[in-house]
């Protein structure tokens, strides 16, 4: 990796570190210990599936808001408290900062996870007393909520590095409502024929991030396995879309006068 | 060789909502700056300082022109290892330690690992921070903040310096230090580019000033050569406490200093005012040339391109 980008995402790491971004792994261990209690109290044989379920979902809840609200805060923060100008004057290019500052938070967003992830699993031992073989499954929707984690990290730049915070916020938050659900917008496609609306309904079907896609989380509660094929897609899709929001950063960026 | 050299840029902006106008924040501006040389970049608030400063370091793209630095066109990645910038109002990652932040900045900036421990306490100690390192940024005072600046626009040694008002938020004995601090930049042979509205600083650092208002060049020049074109004036004492109605009548007022009295008259008005204090018999102690400061020369300099400016319009 390019020195000047390594540096800043460890800087990112840093950052939201200190600012105890990861805090969050307080509130999320206590409510998955409460609801790991509270299931095995009034469930009956469904506490792994109410587990998996609400543990992973937190995950992916926790893990959003993170990408959304840091990753908006990414550029527009160093340019309003003009920390920018001092990185930028130095040999660093535009496009290195911006690359820099997603793998940060990415970084930052990895080691949540894996944070939460141990939290889930732990939960899922207290209720179950033992680990199965189709538990294996959850590391496989872990993963794909790390994958959604790369395409909003990468939207937040990307509205983050043309307009505020509050409306990057915005923008990002309804993309994720959206393409949450991406399958029923293919599916209204589908029925609108061939006109006018059938065209445009399609095309946002291809613009909006296919986050229902990567959401295997009810399957994978049922202890159902995931396809590999689906696990290769749903990585080359992630990686695309996160790379091409990216790009579409950068050359925003590249332009734009720092006032 | 010049160290600096800036062609015809230019910078305008779309202002409005609707109906897009376009402010001229910088008419066509060149400028030539020589290697080993203090430059003052004066003008008052608004002037078109900072905007230029931007453009030089690529935060701001310029509308037209162009610049070299170090010989070398300016958006070349590797011009920005020879060149230190300290912004106006330096703020930095608060949540940082001041040695963690020079660590980052001296990384950014190509610092070898083994060299980058004695360059950051090197630069602390330089900005009078050397027991400072451990303390996280947001603890800082205004005048700290503003050492830190320049701390981190010197790290990397780099052979050409702009700073964006380098004395501002500072006490008078920061400002000495920071005075000092240039005055061995010099001696070490390196280039300053520095803006200021602090007009007693320039005269006392620079080598050659620019004068800029309302966005356009007004001056260039040693500061020496620009303020001798300003109208004289002559300071006379006299013995007594009297001043004569004729020497009233020139405009001037006498300051009593015990029992000689103090008058500055123009330098055209001198003998008109010796006259006059021949004519009451009253002893001149001295007749003493009063030095032009650059400050008055940039009063004049800003009412003159006012009036033009105005006249314009």
């Amino acid at each position: 990796m390019s020195s000047p980008i390594r540096h800043i995402a460890s800087n990112t790491f840093r950052e939201a570190v200190r600012d105890r971004v990861l805090y969050n792994l307080i509130a999320f261990a206590l409510l998955l210990s409460g609801a790991a209690i509270l299931v095995g109290q009034i469930s009956i044989d469904i506490e792994r599936l109410v587990v998996v379920n609400l543990g992973l979902s937190a995950v992916s809840l926790f893990g959003v808001v993170i990408a959304i609200f840091i990753g908006i805060g990414l550029v527009s923060k160093e340019i309003e408290k003009r920390t920018l100008y001092t990185v930028l004057s130095r040999p660093v290019q535009r496009w290195q900062f911006i690359i820099g500052k997603f793998l940060g938070l990415a970084g930052t967003l990895v080691v949540n996870t894996l944070f939460m992830a141990v939290g889930v699993f732990a939960a899922l031992f207290y209720v179950a007393h033992k680990f199965e073989r189709a538990d294996g499954w959850i590391l496989v929707a872990l993963y794909f909520i790390i994958l959604q984690f790369l395409i909003l990290c990468a939207l937040s730049l990307l509205f983050s590095s043309f307009s505020s915070p509050l409306l990057s916020a915005i923008f990002a938050f309804s993309l994720f409502i959206i393409g949450c659900f991406s399958e029923d917008l293919r599916g209204f496609a589908a029925i609108t024929g061939s006109g006018l609306t059938h065209m445009l309904v399609t095309g946002a079907t291809y613009l909006v991030p296919n986050l229902s896609a990567l959401n295997v989380i009810t399957s994978v509660a049922h202890g159902q396995p995931v396809a590999p094929i689906l696990i290769l897609y749903n990585t080359i899709y992630a990686l695309l879309y996160a790379a091409v929001a990216l790009c579409g950063a950068v050359l925003i960026f590249d332009r734009r006068n720092l006032k | 060789m010049p160290s600096i050299e800036i062609q015809g840029l230019t910078k305008t902006y779309k202002v409005g909502f609707w109906r897009k106008r376009e402010k001229l924040a910088l008419s066509p501006l060149s400028l030539s700056v020589e290697s080993g040389e203090i430059f003052g970049f004066l003008g008052p608030n608004g002037a078109g300082k900072t905007t230029t400063l931007k453009l030089l370091m690529g935060l701001i793209f310029p509308t037209t022109g162009s610049a070299r630095i170090l010989g070398r066109d300016w958006t070349d990645p590797e011009v920005k290892s020879q060149i230190g910038f300290l912004p106006e109002q330096p703020y930095f990652y608060d949540y940082l330690t001041a040695r963690e932040l020079l660590n980052y900045y001296g990384l950014l900036s190509g610092i070898p690992g083994t060299e980058l421990k004695g360059r950051v306490e090197s630069a602390l100690s330089r900005v009078g921070l050397p027991d400072a390192g451990n303390v996280q940024l947001r603890r800082f005072s205004k005048g700290m903040l503003q050492r830190m600046g320049i701390a981190q626009a010197i790290l990397h040694d780099p052979k050409v310096l702009f700073l964006d008002e380098p004395m501002s938020g500072l006490d008078p004995m920061g400002r000495r230090d920071v005075r000092n601090l240039i005055e061995e930049l010099k001696s070490a042979g390196k280039t300053v580019f520095f803006s200021t509205h602090i007009l007693s600083d320039a005269e006392a650092l620079c080598d050659r000033v620019a004068v800029i208002h309302l966005g356009k060049l007004r001056a260039v020049g040693a500061v020496a050569d620009l303020t001798s074109n300003v109208r004289g004036q002559v300071e006379l004492v006299w013995q007594g406490n009297s001043v004569p109605a004729s020497m009233k009548a020139l405009g001037t007022e006498g300051h009593v200093l015990g029992d000689a009295t103090r008058a500055v008259v123009p330098e055209e008005s001198l003998d008109l005012a010796i006259d006059a204090l021949r004519r009451e018999r009253l002893r001149l102690i001295s007749v003493t040339p009063v030095r032009t400061t650059l400050e008055q020369y940039f009063v004049e300099k800003l009412k003159s391109s006012e009036r033009t400016a105005g006249s314009a319009e």
